[in-house]
């Protein structure tokens, strides 16, 4: 416990030291960046000893705020989501030391590393709060530190745009929060956790839990907000807010689901349901983006959903008692959430290091850049293999382990909870190739082919700050995918403690047993390949091997522009799916003899924010335009008001 | 791993080119004509593997990489797929899972492969495989789910040998409704009629044929391969599910396999000599069908 709180003052101390040496050049830089990175080497060693399931540490501390107490925990669940921020945050600040740099003439660096630490801290204060104030002042500064993150660059106006309805979003969520924790408190008049209890109703609690950790955690319908929010901050914070700050929300869910005790089977078909919904929405939309790194972020919101089916299926193993169903699926949710964090994380650095060198997010504005930064594009590479869950990386270990417990409850449950196991299963397979043609789009357009633009013609590799840390997630997503079965066996007791089943282990050694043949095979695939490969060099050592140009039907002078472009290649898809998507299409025909111009133009719109929400929030819009006559702007009037407000608690309160 | 647990790998891997030439034959009858040697795709093979190659200027490493990975995966594929009443190579809890994910990571290679040479052609072809076969997952993934549903195991190998005359007795509609599926995910996954037409001439209209369009001598020949090979063992996953008797001979077993597959490419030849491909916006429809059948055999089985 010593060492997470020293772990929180290091942030601190990095937050002061970015405003304290803001007028000294790159020293605000070394200042944020140490802080980041000394804070989560000191706070890793005890988050990893308590998610193996070391001993339980507590700190309980008064603290002069009503209801308020300076209690911290340090368990299973909060070490294990603890790695994530530990492991993620500091590669991003090396990284984003690198991709700053090129703002520094423009802009002081003081507030973003500031904040970085601020955000850093308050996500560890997240995850090991244990009072119901204490949580929400953390969850607070979490959503603000990031909000300022995200509009860094505040002269767009896209990003002031995208703050705004972050802001909103997350205000929205965190009022259910505040609900939420009224309501468990309310029995013994305390905001602790350790005191809290279900007296409220296990199925309100579990629905106002879902929609305020469900915002944050980008399910479908409340996920608007992300595919703004994420790709519109600098690259360094989009890795930090998907592949991190998402999991603040899976935990915040887990918290309470440990808290209010065993919950009724309906709670886990609605999550698995969310999570379908979620995994499908994402995927879809995510392939018909335009926009390299908003593509990414409904990717995240595609993987939330995974996370949320992994977790929704363990609870419909609770309910049916199915240990096997139950530890299995936990243990999928969890460990996708591992390496999404780790795949994520890579992907929104590498296209980071795309814009940074083509200045465009455009995936129809770039094309060819693999020979123009060889390491960016393997690294991509890397990352989109692992996120469309493709052997041998570590996307699919999660994904495998979620399939596998809904295929053990599709051969042996009945009734509702069969017929929710096998839709998941199937919506999980078409998620999988939504998300497998995605990023074929994403790595195929933007990184083969010919450049697209003058831009991505000039592009070139960033220096070793933005390419180091890429290549240890790289690596550590290969090695991920190889030790998954260590990896299922390390979190055994997390799942005991979670599921309450003492013999966790054993149930989940099957499911090892399983992982394991999964990576002998990706391990035989890999040597298959380089054996095949070398075969062929030998077949065509000393024969005629000669470059051309691609064969285009005997035309003679191929131009970029004739190459298929990102909405060209998903186009099947989008046009099957167009009542969903909501693709936007202009198309200006050509006419006469002699067309002077024609364009077609595709937007990929989100139907859910253009119908649901831009609705709602115009008919709330309209509803307090009613107020405005009370804002007149004399400050005799908000005196009259203050005085009526007074009067009215005092005749309340005497009445 | 018992000796005889590579014998299906193995006979795929000898065999699986001779489908091919038997589709084209039974087409070729159909239409009146004496049509190649059974052998010809071995011989096609064997050409191009003797020689040169020409690579396109805007290709990078991805290009010449992309075949082996596919080959590669359907390989791996192959070793989750028993044959008869020979075990598969390896066999676990969900490797059914995995083979839809290993099919996935050859398609992935070969779309890449296709998007790095820059041309429209390939580009388009691409598109249009990678978007049947992600519509193709559902239903292949939910077609399993009804034979793990009625065998109760979670693996290949257990649940393919467990679907005998006794499961055909009391779940014979849920069975047929199972091939019916997979013969629509086997026909798209393999580019045949009525999805894709091998033979058609016209670029803008072929899907599997333009996507490998700039692939030649070696590279060509293990696309080819890679190809016949995926022909092979979803094709075995529906003859075991089609042919469910179990002599109790090792030996016999495989010879009834082996004629259902040979069965398998007469239809597929006989399909493709009686329609014509669907007009590429149909596809979905029928894929949405493929979908519909396996949802419906599952709720059969699930009762």
């Amino acid at each position: 416990m010593a060492g997470l709180l020293l772990s929180i003052a290091l942030f601190g101390a990095g937050a002061a030291g970015a405003l304290i040496f803001a007028n000294h050049g790159r020293w605000t830089t070394y200042a944020g960046v140490g802080g980041v990175v000394a804070g989560c080497a000191v706070g890793i060693v005890p988050a990893l000893r308590a998610a193996l399931g070391g001993p339980v540490e507590s700190i309980h501390a008064g603290w002069a705020v009503p209801y308020g107490s300076f209690f911290l925990r340090l368990d299973a669940l909060s070490g294990f989501f603890l790695l994530p921020v530990f492991a993620i945050c500091p590669l991003a600040a090396i990284y984003g030391a690198g991709y700053l740099e090129a703002f520094r003439p423009k802009k002081s660096l003081a507030p973003p590393w500031f904040l970085f630490n601020l955000l850093a801290a308050s996500m560890a204060m997240v995850i090991v709060a244990r009072n119901g104030l204490l949580f929400l002042a953390a969850w607070e500064m979490m959503a603000l530190s990031s909000l300022f993150l995200v509009t860094f660059e505040d002269e767009k106006e896209e990003v002031r745009r995208a703050g705004w309805i972050y802001l909103v979003a997350s205000h929205a969520g965190t009022a259910f929060l505040f609900a939420l924790f009224i309501l468990l408190g309310r029995a013994h008049g305390s905001l602790d956790f350790d005191r809290f209890d279900a007296s409220a109703g296990t199925g309100l609690l579990f629905a106002l839990a879902l929609i305020g950790f469900g915002t944050k955690a980008g399910f479908v319908p409340l996920h608007v907000w992300l595919p703004q929010a994420h790709p519109a901050a600098p690259s360094h914070v989009s890795a930090v807010m998907s592949a991190v700050m998402i999991n603040t929300g899976i935990y915040g869910l887990l918290r309470v689901f440990t808290l209010i005790g065993p919950l009724p089977a309906w709670c886990g078909w609605l999550l698995c349901v969310v999570g379908i919904l979620s995994a499908l929405t994402g995927a879809l939309h995510a392939l018909a983006q335009r926009d390299l790194k908003r593509l990414l972020a409904y990717s995240s919101v595609e993987n939330a959903g995974i996370i949320a089916l992994g977790i929704g299926v363990g609870l419909i193993g609770i309910a049916s008692k199915s240990p096997l169903v139950a530890c299995a699926g936990f243990a999928g949710g969890l460990l996708h959430l591992l390496n999404h964090s780790l795949f994520k994380s890579l992907l929104f650095l590498t296209a980071g290091a795309v814009v940074h060198g083509s200045h465009t997010r455009d995936l129809d504005r770039l094309g060819g850049l693999l020979k123009r930064m060889p390491v960016t594009g393997v690294l991509f590479a890397v990352g989109a293999v692992a996120v469309s869950a493709l052997p041998p990386l570590n996307g699919l270990i999660g994904e495998f382990l979620v399939y596998l417990a809904s295929l053990r409850g599709i051969a042996e449950f009945d009734g509702g909870g069969l017929t929710v196991l096998v839709s998941a299963f199937a919506a999980l397979a078409a998620a999988g190739g939504f998300a497998a043609v995605a990023f074929a789009k994403a790595f195929g357009i933007a990184f083969l082919g010919h450049p697209r633009s003058e831009s991505a013609e000039h592009a070139r590799d960033p220096g070793w700050t933005m390419l180091a840390p890429a290549t240890v997630l790289a690596a550590a997503c290969a090695l991920a995918g190889s030790f998954g079965a260590r990896l299922v066996a390390a979190i055994a007791p997390l799942i005991a403690s979670i599921t309450g089943m003492p013999d966790a282990k054993s149930y989940l050694s099957g499911a090892a047993n399983a992982v394991a043949h999964v990576a002998f095979v990706g391990g035989a695939l890999a040597g298959i390949s380089l054996v095949v490969m070398a075969a062929r060099s030998r077949l065509l050592a000393g024969r005629k091997v000669r470059s051309a140009l691609t064969w285009d039907c005997g035309y003679y002078r191929p131009a970029p522009r004739m190459q298929y472009t990102g909405s060209s290649f998903v186009q099947p898809l989008t046009a099957a799916f167009a009542a969903v998507l909501g693709t936007r299409i202009r198309v200006i025909e050509p006419r006469g003899l002699f067309p002077s111009d024609a364009s077609l133009t595709t937007e990929a719109r989100d139907p859910y924010q253009d119908r649901l929400f831009a609705s709602l929030f115009g008919a709330i819009g309209r509803g307090l335009s009613m107020l405005r006559p009370l804002q007149q702007g004399l400050v005799q009037l908000y005196v009259l008001y203050i005085a009526i407000t007074l009067i009215a608690l005092l005749l309340w309160q005497f009445a | 791993m018992k000796p005889q647990s590579a014998f299906p790998l193995l006979l795929a891997i000898a065999l699986a080119p001779m489908v091919q030439g038997i589709i084209n034959r039974t087409k070729a009858i159909v239409a009146g004509r004496a049509g190649q040697p059974l052998m010809q795709p071995y011989l096609d093979l064997a050409k191009l593997l003797r020689k040169g190659a020409v690579y396109s200027e805007t290709a990078s490493w991805v290009f010449r990489t992309a075949p082996a990975v596919g080959l590669s995966a359907i390989i791996c594929a192959g070793a989750l797929i028993p044959f008869a009443a020979f075990p598969s190579l390896t066999h676990f809890g969900g490797d059914l899972v995995l083979l839809g994910y290993l099919l996935a990571l050859g398609r992935f290679a070969i779309v890449l492969g296709a998007l790095d040479t820059g041309s429209s052609f390939e580009g388009m072809g691409a598109s249009r495989e990678i978007a049947f076969a992600a519509l193709a997952e559902a239903p292949l993934f939910l077609a399993l789910a009804a034979i793990v549903r009625e065998t109760g195991s979670l693996s290949l190998t257990p649940a393919l040998g467990a679907v005998s005359i006794n499961v055909w007795n009391h779940a014979a509609p849920s069975m047929c409704l199972t091939i019916g599926a997979l013969l629509i995910v086997f026909l798209t996954e393999n580019a045949r009629i009525p999805v894709d037409d091998p033979t058609t001439h016209l670029e803008l209209t072929m899907i599997h044929e333009v996507m490998v369009l700039d692939h030649s001598g070696p590279d060509f020949a293990i696309v080819q391969y890679s190809a016949a090979l995926k022909m092979w063992f979803l094709g075995a996953i529906i003859v075991a599910i089609a042919v469910p008797w179990h002599v109790g001979n090792a030996l016999a077993d495989a010879a009834c396999a082996l004629a259902g597959i040979a069965a398998l490419g007469i239809v597929t030849g006989l399909i493709e000599a009686s329609m014509a491909r669907l007009r590429l916006l149909r596809v979905p429809t029928l894929l949405l069908t493929a979908a519909m059948l396996s949802a419906l055999a599952f709720v059969m089985v699930a009762k």
